[in-house]
């Protein structure tokens, strides 16, 4: 259902914008191409400038160009636009509201793109917020999603009984965010409604574990283990304290964390490898969203994706943002967590979460698996 | 006690005595262009700052549109300031005031390309800006390098958390650039990747680049001026020592190598660097580029405030808001005097005045002599302040997650 109203939102919400103008392709063009290194910087200034000369006919076309575009190019489009609405606010000119207005509307645009758009236009019409963020429930962009979210939950606190819980019960479709999630699951359950916040996020719950393996002195994060050339459900090898083989392990936190310090055994100066499958309905770009207090490396289909030597320095939801092409179909993940030898209080944790979701936050889950989050009594 | 390090305590005596002479300060009025000010020092001498803080010479108050660790730098008539905000903080702002009424000049939003995760205490604004004068270097815990002109046109953007990915601290990073000459440089250190750059102050582009310790470090870059025809040095301190860094190259000239906090900075009077290592240490660098011990004490302990040197005495407060005055020549501990903390910032001495602001907004002016500290006036702004103020044309700059102060007589 949900999914059928998002598909409904994006093909009403869209609308024909004009073509951009040859000469502001060009500059957008060049705003596009910087790179790292500041590479690019100083024809980049060249065209920011003759785009606000342009004045107010740039904006839109401005705007059309976040899509696609690298943040840091983002960001020199981002800066041109506001030089020239700033130029229009300041002269008085005002701003071309209903090609911004329609721009904001179109959810086939860059979400960040249409929320500076949004925030520049409620600068001259405050109004607009009423009218426009309570049909932004489920919207491609999550700082919209969470300014319709909170008016939800406002007006739930202010409800009771079923009233209440419906308006709670819609808020949750929409919400991306911890905190959100946290504040209606609590009032939900309070009713006597359960709520799946596992599969709201679309953790990942159910793992194979194996290890541990030697990591004193950090130095088994650079040692590939035999599970870093084979995942062999069957086999045995030779760990840190004796043979090891793979055992299954679960989850039932709310937030998919997986405690290998209190489900298993802290081991200290150890690396542990957990795997788990995700059937993707068909090949996608996905976020992975990883919290660990410990060193990490990912793969995904037997290619590493990122690895990181950082121990204690917090942990949280969401802690790291993994861009991930699924294919379709198994896909099989590979975590190896390390965690060292510091005898700190505040140095014990040993766990993950790990979450596939899109870029706005929402849950991809896995084949076969769309039922409702929430149910009543 | 480091083979690096030879204790030389007479040559180094008649160093700093020699500049003391000359002290107090090497920074330039008017402008308060980076974190403690031009010279690194947050010795403000030039400036008449009103010691009797109260309602009556708050000049204004303006409300700041996010959170900011960082503090205020002063370019000319402009008040500029950093700040971040959304859910995940990634919102970078740069905020320009004019000095005199307080009016928004300019602002500028930009999207963070790195981490922005932080520990709640911190956010993303946490580096304190800098500025050459003509353009405003905006620095980011996304590792964000962001450079405008005075009009807040984008110059040039560097996405040090996208180049360097793994150069980051889920605690959020707190080092702030400092510009010397043509040059700004940044410390990004962490656990998993540790660099410090030089980067062009009008292209854009990397002049250097240099492995830094893997180690979290929130200590921040220090200047120590050239003498004698010697061109100015970037100190880099880390849990190893401290680092003189030529800006031009990325040279190491000479290294101190017996460790050093990671959170306060250090400071330099004349040719020597008091270093929170050890507790407090001053060495004086040699022709040679051998490192002369002067003095360390244990006694003089910095928290998490820098320390600062005025009138021939160091000032540290501890984590549990002692002041304490040093003797800057020998490092024997003179007076303390308890103050209401915790303190983050570092407190601005000026004329024999140090300005504090606590961490719930609490404002104390201490009047210092050699005999004693003595409390003068005392200020409750009531918000969390973790940010170092700014000093310039007489006034005090100081902001907190939501309001920016300008206090003058």
């Amino acid at each position: 259902m949900r999914w059928k109203w998002v598909a409904v939102c994006v093909m009403t919400c869209t609308v024909t914008l004009p073509a951009i103008p040859s000469q502001a392709a060009d500059e957008i063009k060049t705003l596009q191409s910087v790179g790292g290194e500041a590479e690019g910087a100083a024809a980049a200034r060249a065209a920011r400038d003759a785009l606000v000369n342009g004045g107010a006919a740039n904006l839109l076309p401005i705007l059309q160009g976040f899509n696609g575009s690298s943040k840091l190019a983002s960001n020199w489009l981002r800066s041109s636009f506001e030089a020239i609405a700033d130029n229009q606010l300041q002269s008085k000119k005002g701003l071309p509201k209903e090609e911004l207005l329609a721009f904001v509307r179109d959810t086939t645009q860059s979400p960040s793109a249409r929320r500076l758009a949004y925030e520049w236009l409620l600068k001259e019409t405050p109004a607009l917020e009423d009218e426009l963020i309570p049909g932004m429930l489920l919207d491609p962009s999550a700082d919209f999603r969470r300014d319709a979210v909170s008016k939800l939950i406002d007006q739930a606190k202010d409800a009771s009984g079923k009233a209440s819980v419906a308006i709670y019960e819609k808020a949750l479709q929409g919400a991306v965010h911890e905190d959100h999630v946290r504040t209606i699951s609590e009032a939900l359950r309070e009713a006597g409604v359960k709520v799946d916040i596992q599969k709201h996020f679309g953790f990942l719950t159910s793992w194979k574990i194996i290890g541990p393996f030697d990591n004193r002195e950090m130095a088994g994060f650079a040692v590939a283990y035999p599970p870093e050339t084979e995942i062999n459900p069957g086999a045995e090898y030779k760990g840190q304290l004796g043979q090891v083989s793979w055992t299954a392990i679960s989850t039932e936190d709310d937030y998919g964390l997986v405690n290998i310090a209190k489900q298993i055994e802290n081991y200290k100066g150890s690396a542990m490898y957990a795997t788990t499958t995700f059937r993707s309905e068909g090949p996608q770009q996905v976020q992975f969203r990883l919290g660990t207090p410990n060193a990490w490396k990912l793969w995904v289909n037997g290619k590493l994706i990122f690895q990181r030597e950082e121990y204690h320095r917090g942990s949280g939801m969401d802690q790291y943002t993994i861009p991930v092409v699924l294919k379709d179909g198994a896909n099989s993940i590979l975590l190896k967590v390390c965690q060292n030898e510091q005898e700190q209080p505040w140095a014990q944790d040993y766990e993950f979460q790990l979450r596939v979701c899109n870029a706005t936050g929402a849950a991809i889950l896995p084949k076969g698996n769309r039922a409702d989050v929430s149910q009543s009594k | 006690m480091n083979s690096l390090i030879k204790t030389s305590t007479s040559v180094a005596l008649v160093a700093i005595a020699g500049v003391l002479a000359s002290q107090p300060t090497t920074s330039f009025a008017a402008d308060w262009l980076q974190f403690r000010g031009n010279s690194a020092t947050s010795v403000a001498n030039e400036e008449t700052l009103p010691t009797e803080l109260s309602g009556t010479n708050i000049a204004w108050q303006i409300e700041l549109p996010g959170r900011g660790v960082s503090g205020p730098i002063v370019v000319g008539d402009q008040v500029i300031v950093t700040a971040s905000s959304g859910y995940s903080d990634d919102r970078l702002h740069v905020i320009s005031y004019d000095a005199a009424s307080g009016k928004l000049a300019w602002q500028r939003q930009f999207e963070a390309t790195g981490r922005t995760g932080c520990h709640p205490k911190m956010c993303v604004a946490t580096p304190t800006p800098a500025s050459d004068g003509e353009r405003v270097f905006a620095f980011y815990s996304s590792n964000d390098l962001i450079c405008t002109d005075l009009d807040g046109n984008l110059l040039w953007y560097r996405g040090l958390g996208e180049e360097f990915p793994n150069a980051s601290n889920s605690l959020g990073m707190s080092s702030s650039p400092i510009v010397i000459g043509p040059t700004v440089i940044a410390q990004v250190e962490s656990d998993a990747e540790a660099f410090a750059i030089g980067v062009d102050t009008i292209s854009g582009k990397t002049k250097w680049k240099i492995d830094r310790p893997r180690r979290a470090n929130w200590t921040s870059p220090t200047i120590l001026p050239g003498s004698n025809g010697k061109p100015a040095l970037a100190l880099l301190q880390s849990s190893e020592g401290v680092s003189a860094v030529d800006p031009e190259t990325g040279k190491i000239i000479w290294e101190f190598a017996d460790g050093a906090s990671t959170i306060p900075s250090s400071t330099v009077v004349g040719n020597s660097i008091v270093i929170p290592s050890n507790g407090l240490t001053t060495v004086t660098p040699a022709d040679d580029g051998t490192v002369e011990e002067v003095w360390n004490s244990s006694r003089l302990s910095p928290g998490t405030s820098s320390p600062v040197v005025m009138n021939g005495m160091t000032f540290t407060i501890n984590s549990s808001g002692a002041l304490t005055a040093g003797d800057v020549e020998t490092g024997n501990r003179i007076w303390q005097l308890r103050l209401k903390g915790p303190f983050s910032s570092t407190p601005i001495a000026s004329q024999g005045y140090l300005f504090f602001f606590n961490e719930d907004g609490f404002a104390t002016v201490v009047k210092t002599t050699r005999d004693e500290g003595k409390i003068v006036s005392e200020l409750d702004l009531g918000e969390t302040i973790l940010c170092s103020p700014a000093a310039a044309n007489d006034a005090l700059y100081v902001r907190s997650d939501k309001h920016l102060w300008k206090f003058a007589e």
